[in-house]
């Protein structure tokens, strides 16, 4: 049924059609608004069977999610940030015991300092916990990808995250087509755990293993991401059979056949992309997109595909590995490597800047003509970080670093100077 | 889909881990000697029976008990119970009344007319026993189970010895010896009154005995010399008690004194008070804590209106009264006369200063050892002479009825084994049972059930019995307070307390085993074990 | 009413078992057909309180549930030493998931079998008291606020034993640990600190809320069972020796647990919604030196360097809750 909606509450329709049985809510902004729905569907009776535990942690939501997967039961829960870091030993051991949990992430930057706004840092930051990492480019495969998630996680035992760029999504209203009930029963089993706690046939799970066995665990976990990319487009299909659109798989790629620069992203600003490409297709730019859903397992193979028929790549990815560069696109470079390619980092939307298509034109005709460092940051405000640079360099202590670029920027009133 | 590799387990697997490897001492179960038994003369298998009657199983009780000792309705009088001394109980609370549950079990037993079993086999053997006093009929009784034909030949017109002829009635009722007595003839045994052995040799001879024990107590009331005129009436305490169990009652006048300071003299001086004595004054040498009367033998006799003279000896006897010596204590303890007198009025002066022996039927034999006038025995009780055997108050010892009924089983064992031409086999003692090897924690704070007491207006005008039973449910109690000490009473505690679950309980009766492939030899089932059933052995590693 | 002992028995209810004993006075641990939820095979350290206190608790919870148990179980000596692959001691279900979530675990199995319609199938969480006390506590919290279906039993061993013998907020002043080394002015765990789980649960109104030790099986049964009985979310406390953390000979462990609740340290209650309703009384009290002596975390107070100050101080503790929660008989020794 096509709906006009906002992105949370779509996915909260979404998760109930899979009917969870045991939904952990823990408010963050911005996923608050999914658990908010669904909490509501769930006291209104529309959701059952269906157990709602409003918990005191983002820990504690993921431990929930933990036991009652064990026993059996369709686990969900979604967060975003700072609940995922706060989260984030559980996140590893509910991959480490094999549990299909699925969970939104709606991605959103981590502090300090504090910041509510979207970039991919938080869930990026999960990379190696043994989760899948599915990223949605519109509300509409935001809900696609949480019915394929269940699919895939109860399959192979293992947990999900679906990714989805915070307030850009999560608060935006769109159209979108709410599958129906009979719809998802048909794509969606019941949920027949691999392993259950149940007195009936008693098993230890969670056992403390050695360097004997270690390794070989660990080795199981990524075969079965290897099965996943093996999997997810499959289920893509069987989807679009059901539901009768294309949506998730691994990559999705636009304009890349003649292409000789490929940008790549993940998420909303896929969009955005488009319509510059658009843009500059029409100027003549042979110019075309890779979008990454799957970012883990990350379909090395299917990248290295995408690209190799083109000159040049350049990453644009709302995450920063400090010290380093950028996170997407080292996984890039891992799948070209030994092509000659010529590969570029786009550090860009950090914290929730915005990403305006006059930037984008810039970004990409300098990858164009490759002029562009390795890595740039795209809008930084480079007289603000040099006067700090320099204010550094004469005193040690020079006082907030936050604080006094906004004062260089005339943000904070002259009492603070 | 399988189940995850290495992170999820099969239950219960641990088994394949035998931590038993880890052990350096290992707990093994034993039987220890109870205290009590240790301690009773009769041999009573103490806690043995006391575990049945804790379960309400008073018959079995009774018969665990009289494997030992056929007298449990007398036993329960006037045993001086030194189980009871030795009870650890005694150093928790009180010790055990064990001496009350004995009582109740023979009363039970004769009230519900529980018999003994009738011996399984007859050897042909014809053993003689002289007297019908507890030794002489424990023999008999023993003997007769044993499978040999047993005579008892008794010089009175009744059984019992001092029991009937010394023990007064309100201490002993006279229905519960005679049913006792008649339960132990009712296995055969032939008694025969009036007949006095004055030659054992030629009694067996004419017999055609093929053994003897002799149990002839200890009957002759000694004398001492107190210089008195004619009017003045001194008697023997024996002879006194004897007296009592006939038609004429002895008469002793209204103020009587005792002279002694043993049970009997008690004994003599509460009779005179229920004769209608206003005064009986024992005379004793010493002091109380030096008399050798049993302490609540002297309290109950104080309760009664008994009056003592401590530190006191009779110099002379006039006529209604007596001349007593005051005595003090010399620093070794021994009474010396102070030279002090004082005069008591008195219209009998009766001596209990104790009994010698008739020997007079042993004359002739030969081998004999006589000492101070006791016949020797060896430990398997048999005097110098082959297959004459004796015990009781006639050989050394501590002239009690428990005694004495120790004596007559331990010699009916050897007379059997010395018929048979073997020599009796004991079995070594364990090791006792200490209140250190107890973990007292587990028992139940319970104190001793006190007895009933007859009111004591009775008590001084009546021979009725002067302590009561215990009741059903009281005895129960009593039983139930035995801490079982050294045997296991499957308490399943160490079947609790193991942290390795590696004692094996077997079910009722069957007590436990240790599972040695996984007790790690932590000693927690020893430290927790209420009864000192089980102890550490190091490993030989 | 809190656990009526019988007395007029041998050893009336004391110890483990008792043959003069009605079938339905029996203990648990009595029974030939317990259930051993966890199995012989185990690595505890010899006379490990913990190991047995689990096997206490937990099958008492099978009995009264009738094997109808899920557990989960908080990072700690008795996950390590039950389950190191390839071998597991439970006979129960049972999962491990982390130090610090054992709750929020097991509220998620209780969830699911909510959500399942088995109202026939409970749930326990387990772990030590630096699971319990310190690192699980918030979601500790969080269970009990909610009062989610889920008995919560923390093994109390005084410290970080599996990762040999840290403080944690349940370690009384004056121990030794390996974080509260004997040196220095105030040798030892320090005064003034560390945290009472139980009456910090008894403030979130639970329905049920006790204390027990491995000593008084009888009073630790009763307990578990009825906390199985009842609804909500239920705390149990039980106090569990150490030998290796506490520097105790292994067969004492019973006997620390004995005088821990005989001196008056360890007081041992059961409350309902917030309020206590009864405590076991001290039987015979036991002056606090002779808890302290057998256990070599506290053998700096004594001998060469003693600090008889210090050892009144633990008294002066000891008194205060005999006190506070009336732990000695009326008119008793
Ligand atoms: C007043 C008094 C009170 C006592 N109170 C207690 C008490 O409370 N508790 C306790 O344990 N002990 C008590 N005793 C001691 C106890 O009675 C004796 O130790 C015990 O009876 C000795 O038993 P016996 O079989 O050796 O001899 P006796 O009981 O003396 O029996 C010997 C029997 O042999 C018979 N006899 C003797 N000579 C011959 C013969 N030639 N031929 C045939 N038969 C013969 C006698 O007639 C007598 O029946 C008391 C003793 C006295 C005197
Ligand atoms: C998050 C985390 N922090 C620390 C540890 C290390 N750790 C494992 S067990 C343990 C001690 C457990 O102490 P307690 O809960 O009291 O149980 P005990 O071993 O004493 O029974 C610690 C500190 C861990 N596993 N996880
Ligand atoms: S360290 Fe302590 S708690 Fe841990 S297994 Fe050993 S005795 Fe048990
Ligand atoms: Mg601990």
């Amino acid at each position: 049924m096509l709906k006009q909606t906002e992105g949370s509450k779509a996915v909260a329709e979404a998760i109930a059609l899979c009917r969870p049985e045991v939904i952990c809510a823990y408010p963050i902004s911005p996923q608050t608004h999914i658990v908010e729905a669904l909490g509501e569907m769930v006291k209104a009776g529309e959701l059952t069977p269906c157990e709602f535990i409003n918990v005191e942690s983002e820990f504690a939501a993921m431990s929930v999610a933990i036991g009652s997967s064990a026993a059996g039961a369709r686990s969900y829960t979604a967060t975003a940030s700072q609940g995922l870091l706060f989260m984030v030993e559980a996140v590893y051991n509910a991959a480490g015991l094999g549990l299909p949990i699925v969970m939104t992430v709606a991605n959103r930057a981590i502090g300090a300092p504090i910041n509510i706004w979207n970039d991919h840092s938080d869930s990026l930051s999960q990379r190696d916990s043994g989760w899948m990492q599915l990223f949605a480019e519109t509300n509409q495969e935001a809900v696609d990808l949480h019915i394929q998630a269940f699919r895939l996680a109860e399959e192979l035992s293992m947990p999900i995250m679906v990714c989805m760029d915070g307030f850009i999504l999560t608060h935006a209203f769109e159209r979108v087509d709410i599958p129906s009930q009979e719809q998802v029963d048909a794509y969606l089993p019941p949920f027949e755990p691999r392993q259950v706690l149940d007195p009936a046939e008693p098993i230890s799970i969670g056992a403390m293993v050695g360097p004997e066995a270690f390794m070989e665990v660990k080795y199981l976990a990524h075969a079965k991401q290897m099965q996943a990319l093996e999997r997810i487009p499959q289920l893509a299909d069987e989807f679009k059979q059901i539901f009768g659109r294309d949506s998730g798989g691994l990559i999705r790629t636009y304009h890349i056949e003649d292409a000789e620069t490929v940008v790549i992203a993940m998420g909303s600003v896929l969009g955005t992309i488009k319509d510059v490409v658009d843009e500059m297709r029409a100027e003549g730019h042979k110019i075309g997109v890779l979008g990454i859903i799957s970012f883990r397992p990350f379909p090395l193979e299917l990248v290295r595909a995408a690209l190799i028929k083109s000159r040049r790549f350049i990453v644009l990815e709302k995450s920063l590995a400090v010290g380093m560069g950028g996170i997407v696109a080292t996984n890039v470079r891992m799948a070209v490597s030994g092509t000659g390619l010529k590969g570029f980092t786009a550090i860009a939307g950090l914290g929730g800047r915005a990403i305006p298509k006059s930037s984008l034109h810039k970004l990409f005709r300098q990858a164009e003509k490759e002029e562009l460092e390795p890595v740039t940051f795209v809008d930084l405000d480079w007289d603000a970080v040099n006067k700090q640079l320099e204010r550094e360099k004469q005193t040690r202590r020079s006082g907030p670093i936050a604080e006094n670029i906004l004062h260089d920027k005339g943000i904070v009133s002259a009492k603070f100077g | 889909m399988p189940k995850p590799f290495a992170i999820t387990l099969k239950p219960g697997t641990s088994l394949t881990n035998l931590t038993g490897t880890w052990r350096t001492a290992r707990p093994v179960y034993l039987d220890r000697l109870p205290p009590c038994n240790n301690a009773c003369p009769a041999g009573e298998n103490i806690q043995g029976w006391l575990f049945h009657a804790e379960s309400g199983d008073y018959e079995q009780a009774w018969r665990v008990l009289v494997e030992n000792n056929p007298l449990p309705a007398v036993m329960g009088r006037v045993c001086y119970h030194p189980c009871e001394g030795a009870c650890n109980r005694g150093q928790l609370d009180s010790s055990v009344g064990i001496n009350s549950v004995e009582r109740f079990l023979g009363d039970e037993a004769i009230k519900r007319g529980w018999k003994f079993a009738a011996p399984a086999v007859s050897t042909g053997k014809k053993v003689l026993v002289v007297g019908a006093g507890p030794s002489g009929l424990s023999a008999a009784y023993h003997l007769a189970r044993l499978g040999h034909k047993v005579e008892i030949q008794e010089a009175g017109p009744l059984a019992g010895g001092m029991m009937r002829f010394g023990i007064p009635k309100y201490r002993l009722p006279r229905e519960v010896l005679d049913a006792e007595v008649q339960r132990i003839l009712d296995l055969g045994v032939t008694l025969k009154f009036d007949t006095k052995v004055a030659n054992i040799e030629q009694s067996m001879q004419d017999g055609g005995f093929d053994a003897a024990f002799l149990a002839v107590g200890a009957h002759i009331g000694k004398r001492t010399y107190i210089p008195a005129g004619d009017a003045t009436k001194i008697v023997d305490a024996v002879s006194v008690l004897r007296s009592m169990e006939g038609e004429d009652k002895p008469m002793l006048g209204r103020r009587v004194v005792v002279y002694g300071g043993g049970n009997t003299a008690i004994d003599v001086a509460r009779t005179a008070k229920r004769l209608g004595a206003t005064e009986a004054i024992i005379v004793y040498r010493r002091t109380r804590d030096k008399m050798p009367a049993h302490d609540f033998e002297v309290e109950e006799a104080l309760q009664e209106g008994v009056m003592v003279k401590w530190l006191s000896t009779i110099k002379q006897a006039g006529e209604g009264n007596i001349t007593i010596e005051k005595m003090a204590l010399d620093e070794k303890g021994y009474p010396q006369p102070t030279g002090e007198f004082e005069t008591l009025e008195a219209d009998s002066v009766v001596l209990a200063l104790g009994q010698d022996v008739d020997l007079s039927l042993l004359e002739g034999v030969s081998g004999l050892e006589i000492k101070d006038g006791t016949v020797q025995v060896a430990p398997n009780m048999m005097t110098g002479h082959p297959g004459i055997f004796a015990g009781g108050d006639m050989v050394p010892s501590e002239r009690t009825v428990t005694v004495a009924v120790g004596h007559g089983k331990k010699a009916a064992r050897n007379i059997d084994a010395w018929l048979r031409g073997a020599t009796q086999e004991v079995p070594a003692k364990h090791e006792l049972a200490e209140f250190d090897k107890l973990n007292t924690w587990y028992y139940s704070d319970a104190d001793k059930t006190v007895r009933p007491m007859l009111d004591i207006i009775r008590r001084q005008t009546s021979f009725d019995e002067v302590q009561g039973g215990l009741n059903e449910s009281n005895a129960l109690f009593e039983a139930r307070r035995c801490l079982s000490c050294g045997n296991c009473f499957e308490c399943d505690n160490c079947y609790g307390v193991c942290p390795d679950n590696a004692v094996i309980k077997l079910g009722p009766g069957k007590r436990f085993e240790f599972k040695y492939d996984y007790c790690k030899g932590c000693g927690l089932c020893v430290a927790e074990c209420p009864c000192g059933a089980i102890k550490m052995v190091a490993e030989d590693i | 009413m809190s656990f009526q002992p019988v007395k007029f028995y041998q050893t009336g209810t004391l110890t483990v078992g008792n043959r003069l004993l009605a079938q339905d006075e029996r203990s648990v641990q009595a029974n030939q057909m317990r259930s051993n939820s966890i199995n012989s095979g185990h690595r505890a350290c010899q006379g490990c309180g913990e190991a047995l206190g689990a096997r206490y608790a937990i099958d008492a919870a099978m009995a009264e549930s009738n094997g109808q148990l899920i557990a989960a179980n908080a990072t700690g000596c008795l996950e390590v030493f039950s389950t190191p692959y390839p071998e597991s001691s439970w006979q129960i279900p049972w999962i491990h998931s982390l130090f610090g979530n054992a709750p929020a675990v097991a509220t998620g199995i209780a969830a699911a079998m909510k959500v399942k319609g088995r109202n026939d199938v409970r749930v326990v969480a387990q772990g030590g008291d630096g699971g319990t006390t310190d690192i699980g506590f918030g979601c500790l919290s969080g269970m009990f606020e909610r009062n989610d279906d889920v008995l919560y039993i923390c093994y109390d061993n005084e410290g970080y034993m599996n990762t040999g013998v840290q403080r944690s907020s349940a370690t009384p002043p004056a121990a030794r640990t390996a974080t509260t080394m004997p040196v220095g002015p105030e040798p030892g765990n320090v005064f003034g600190q560390g945290k009472n789980v139980p009456e910090i649960a008894m403030a979130h109104n639970i329905p049920y809320v006790a204390t027990a030790t491995v000593a008084d099986l009888r009073d630790l049964e009763y307990k578990v069972r009825k906390a199985m009985r009842m609804r909500g979310a239920r705390y149990i406390q039980i106090f569990v020796p150490c030998p290796l953390g506490w520097g105790a000979a292994s067969h004492d462990t019973i006997r620390l647990a004995r005088l821990a609740k005989e001196t008056g340290m360890f007081p041992v209650f059961e409350a309902e919604h917030g309020e206590v309703t009864s405590v076991l009384k001290i039987r015979n009290k036991v002056a606090i030196e002779e808890y302290l002596k057998p256990q070599k975390r506290f053998a700096h107070l004594f001998g060469k360097h003693a600090h008889p100050e210090t050892v009144a101080r633990l008294q002066a503790i000891a008194d205060r809750n005999i006190r506070k929660y009336g732990l000695l008989a009326e008119g008793g020794n």
